[in-house]
């Protein structure tokens, strides 16, 4: 049906296809199956392929076409997942060597819900352990590289899922997103990421890293990808007590392309100190082709972004030190195979054995943060500034309709460049975990490149607005083709990029 | 000064003990409190988890309304104010039956506060204030004897959801402590919201003790009392702990704030952990929960419902109908009797007299059958039928024994066992009199003897006379004729 292969093809083109008629799920799952036999030795994006598992089910959806029905919005779209998303009887370990060969007997809501609309879990993708990173690096298992350049990370935490998306392995991804860890590895490697409103996605099933701040999201290679993921992903699951009943909008259907009247503010401390000018050049300049289109721009303050990173660590390691705490080795997972003498000593060695150092650090920050005598003066603190960043962002949010800033400070750096300085590694953060201690949806674009690699332009808009985000994306999208750039990589295996 | 080396009575002691209680009572809901998972007790070892009470990976709490509703339920049964929200707290230990490393619990908001509970004579009541009721979810129960050398974990009980209900420090006696949980049992069992079974662990005790001198008003150091089975074994603790207490502090020594094991066949207590010891709960607000309202309306919608509670109820039984606080206390702790009871008293028995029926003959019979009330065969109007012929003298008290026993057996009406019988009561003068002559007559020496004042030859008489009517002559007069008889031909 097309003179494109298929692992060039988006997630709507594919799925219109596959219902249709005009191809089948199986050969689009082989096509990325072959994909991933041929370039994942060199990204390592996948920590599992489901392989035949997947093509079993591609054949069922096949058939169902056959037969006449609808098999759903995403039919025959292979879709890789971050491997801190559960998935009934497939490994799920979060990275980590504390849940080497763990299989949960149950799928997350929003495994379901892809398996409801036709598509097909094609393997589970490489992170930081338990979603704590911004490279990929921290992988109990292996180093995930940017398909852009080899030598550099992909971002972190869901690294695997952005690198598979852009490699051509699957059309789309699951991530989570507890500071950026969508949005990130979008930035870096050049896809379409969103983080949409604490509770617009289940977080069932997702294990957790920091419950007030974690969300589900897609990445897909552009707007319109991933509205059309969003729609089958987003709503109320009463199995999350966080989920909301807000109702879902029409993500697709606003796609109009228009963003005549729009108001997009330019926050001034998005734009300082810390932030690569080139990087926060190319943003502006992205931003001037949506006010070329008829937006509005202004500049606003959000005079708390220099709490952002503190207060971001303290609430997401305080949250982590207990929700990291039912690790002991005593019902799943690692247990030490050394003699103990106790209960506690089952414990203490199995975690001591099973974690790797960032988590480890991150569960003695937290533990630290909540402990009798200095929970007022960190958790408690973090907790009312976290008020007044969220209190910034409604009262800017309510002169504008959405944010625009670059999503990461920098382009993607080298494998190695900050592994050991956490610091610097949390920096790469700067730009993303406002949204998330807001509760507020935003997502990454790719809007330029630097030397080769992608830089990232982040719209964040308003609770329960993902389509205004998506529209202004996709409007952006309409106009340029920053998008449509595929790795050389990706290059060697494809006739060259459609537009 | 010397050392009592024997618990003496409460006069006796130099000092007075300060005993502070914390009971956990599992709720009696169909599912737990955070999924869906049956509660049933006994059931085969770990057949009754899921994903999210086993805390694996990925998996949310929901919290079950039905348990926030018992929980405040029994919160205004204890007299509590409500919390206008319910929000839940992460209580952060390890331990290997805790299966996320946290419990979920109420930290400083707990559902119900200020409440109290009464003990004691109803006429005089001591009031025992409650400090706090709040929700959280058991853990799963470790047991170390199942396999050699190794400990399991049966994971059924965990997220059965649990209320703790904490006493401020007012009960001043082991007595007192038993009392409490008494009274705090009936009202689980008349609100329908626990079982409060001690021997299958669905009400269980820990007890916060302390001595001080008599006429002191400073707390001394407290001990925490764990691994109580049943009331007896509180109080023998409470007995054994204040005791201990008291000989170090007289023998000059301090004691420390610890934890203190029961040890049930020693009958003694044991030092199991330092109070300094202690975890660092690291509590702070669930992120997986948010905060319920408990809208006010709701709230009295619940307190209306409640039944009359076990504390009026006594009052009224020994206030209002004048019953001993034995029968009230007996009666008001079984709600199948005193429901019973309170029937009889509908079918317009009279309260003393019925109360003395049901504590006796239906409690004997009960017990007999080793059956509860439900089983009890006589209707409670037609006990109540049976009271009314008593009271108003158609038969005797001996009689209605035996009509009861045939109404037991057969179902039988009353009224239908008299007149089949003949037991109905001879209270015609005339011809009692007449039998009470002939019996005179027959018996000289009685008669000389109650002459000369021996009073005790009235009963011999009497009981002629009852013979000669097989038991069907009513006492009262066959006593009012003999002595006129025997006055008037002295």
């Amino acid at each position: 049906m097309t003179d494109r292969p298929l692992t060039e093809l988006g997630v709507v083109e594919t799925a219109e296809a596959v219902r249709r008629g005009r191809l089948r799920a199986e050969e689009v799952t082989r096509a990325h199956l072959d994909r991933i036999a041929a370039v994942d030795g060199r990204i390592r994006a996948f920590l599992h392929v489901t392989g035949e598992a997947a093509l079993a089910r591609a054949r069922e959806i096949d058939e169902a076409v056959r037969r006449g029905a609808d098999p759903g919005p995403l039919a025959g779209v292979p879709v890789a997942v971050k491997d801190n998303i559960c998935t009934r009887g497939v490994p799920t370990t979060a990275a980590s060597r504390m849940l080497q060969g763990f299989v949960p007997p149950y799928d997350a809501t929003v495994i379901e819900r892809l398996n409801a609309a036709g598509a097909i879990i094609i393997g589970k993708t490489n992170l930081d352990e338990f979603a704590m990173g911004s490279s990929t690096e921290h992988s109990a298992f292996q180093v995930t590289a940017n398909p852009w350049d080899e030598s550099r990370v992909p971002g972190g935490s869901s690294g695997g899922s952005a690198a598979a998306v852009a490699a051509g392995e699957a059309p789309a991804a699951l991530g989570t997103d507890t500071g950026g860890s969508i949005r990130l590895p979008a930035a870096f490697c050049g896809v379409t990421g969103l983080k949409p409103t604490y509770g617009r996605v289940s977080r069932y099933g997702a294990i957790a890293f920091a419950s007030s701040l974690d969300q589900i999201g897609p990445f897909a290679r552009d707007a319109r990808d991933t509205a059309r993921l969003l729609a089958v992903l987003a709503g109320y699951d009463q199995r999350d007590s966080t989920s909301a009943q807000e109702p879902t909008a029409d993500y697709e259907g606003a796609l109009t392309g228009d963003v005549r009247g729009l108001k997009i503010g330019l926050p001034a401390e998005y734009f300082g100190e810390g932030v690569d000018s080139r990087v926060a050049q190319a943003v502006r300049e992205a931003v001037a082709v949506l006010k070329d289109a008829g937006a509005q721009v202004v500049e606003v303050s959000l005079p708390y972004t220099s709490y952002t990173l503190p207060v971001y660590h303290l609430v997401a390691t305080a949250e982590a030190s207990s929700n990291l705490a039912r690790y002991d080795g005593v019902r799943y997972g690692h247990r030490t195979s050394r003699r103990v003498t106790s209960h506690g000593d089952l414990i203490a060695r199995s975690r001591g054995e099973g974690f790797g150092p960032e988590v480890k650090l991150r569960i003695i920050l937290g533990t630290f943060a909540l402990s009798a005598g200095y929970y007022d003066q960190y958790y408690g603190k973090a907790q009312q500034v976290r008020r007044l960043i969220k209190d910034d962002f409604e009262r800017v949010l309510a002169q504008v309709d959405l944010l625009a800033t670059p999503t990461a400070p920098t382009v993607a750096f080298p494998i190695g460049e900050r592994a050991d300085d956490p610091m610097a590694m949390y920096m790469a953060d700067i730009c993303t975990t406002g949204a998330n201690l807001a509760g507020l949806p935003a997502l990454s674009i790719p809007c330029g490149f630097l030397d080769g690699l992608p830089v990232g332009l982040q719209l964040i808009g308003r609770p329960f607005d993902e389509a205004t985000l998506l529209r202004a994306a996709d409007a952006y999208q309409r106009l340029t083709d920053h998008h449509l750039r595929r790795p050389a990589l990706a290059a060697a295996g494809a006739a060259g990029g459609g537009a | 000064m010397s050392t009592p080396v024997t618990a003496g009575t409460a006069v006796e002691r130099p000092y007075e003990i300060v005993v502070g209680l914390e009971v956990h009572v599992e709720l009696t809901t169909e599912s737990k409190i955070f999924c869906s998972c049956p509660t049933r007790f006994g059931a085969e070892p770990n057949s009754q988890v899921c994903p999210v009470c086993l805390g694996l990976p990925g998996t949310l709490p929901v919290l079950n309304r039905r348990a926030l509703e018992q929980a405040v339920r029994a919160a205004l049964a204890l007299n509590c104010r409500i919390q206008p929200v319910a929000k839940f707290d992460r209580k952060n230990y390890h331990y290997p039956d805790l299966v996320k490393g946290y419990q979920i619990s109420q930290y400083d908001l707990p559902v119900g506060y200020e409440g109290w509970l009464e003990v004691g004579d109803p006429a005089n009541p001591r009031r025992i204030r409650i400090r706090r009721v709040h929700l959280e979810e058991d853990t799963g129960k470790s047991l170390h004897d199942q396999a050699p050398g190794a400990s399991v974990v049966d994971y059924n009980r965990s997220g059965i959801p649990l209320l703790e209900i904490v006493s401020e420090p007012d009960i001043r006696s082991a007595e007192e402590a038993r009392d409490y949980l008494m009274h705090l049992r009936q009202v689980m069992l008349y609100t329908g919201v626990s079982d409060a079974r001690m021997e299958e662990g669905s009400l269980r005790v820990d007890c916060n003790v302390s001595v001080r001198p008599r006429g002191s008003d400073v707390f001394g150091t407290i001990t925490e009392i764990k691994n109580l089975n049943s009331f007896r074994s509180v109080v023998r603790a409470i007995e054994y702990e204040a005791q201990r207490q008291w000989e170090v502090l007289s023998a000059g020594g301090t004691l420390r704030r610890e934890t203190r094991h029961w040890d049930e066949r020693r009958e003694v207590t044991v030092a199991l952990r330092r109070k300094e010891e202690a975890h660092d709960y690291r509590y702070f607000p669930d992120p997986d929960l948010l905060p319920v309202p408990l809208p006010a309306d709701w709230v009295e919608e619940i307190r209306a419902s409640l039944p009359e509670l076990p504390g009026a109820r006594r009052r009224r039984y020994v206030l209002d109908l004048d019953l001993s606080v034995r029968d009230a206390d007996t009666l008001v702790g079984d709600p199948g009797l005193a429901g019973y009871f309170e029937d009889l008293l509908a079918a317009g028995a009279e309260a003393r007299a019925a109360a003395s029926w049901v504590l006796t003959q239906v409690l004997a019979w009960l017990n007999a059958q080793g059956a509860g009330i439900d089983a009890f065969p006589v209707p409670p109007a037609r006990l109540a039928r049976l009271l009314r012929l008593v009271d108003e003298g158609t038969i005797s008290m001996t009689a209605a024994k035996d009509v009861f026993e045939e109404m037991v057996r057969t179902g039988a009406e009353p009224d239908a066992v008299v007149e089949a019988r003949g037991l109905r009561q001879i209270s015609d003068q005339a011809a009692l009199l007449e039998i009470v002559d002939r019996v005179l007559a027959a018996n000289p020496q009685p008669v000389a003897d109650y002459r000369a004042g021996r009073q005790q030859a009235l009963g011999f008489l009497v009981g002629q006379v009852m013979k000669e009517t097989r038991g069907r002559a009513n006492p009262q007069l066959v006593n009012d004729l003999l002595r006129q008889r025997l006055s008037s031909d002295g």
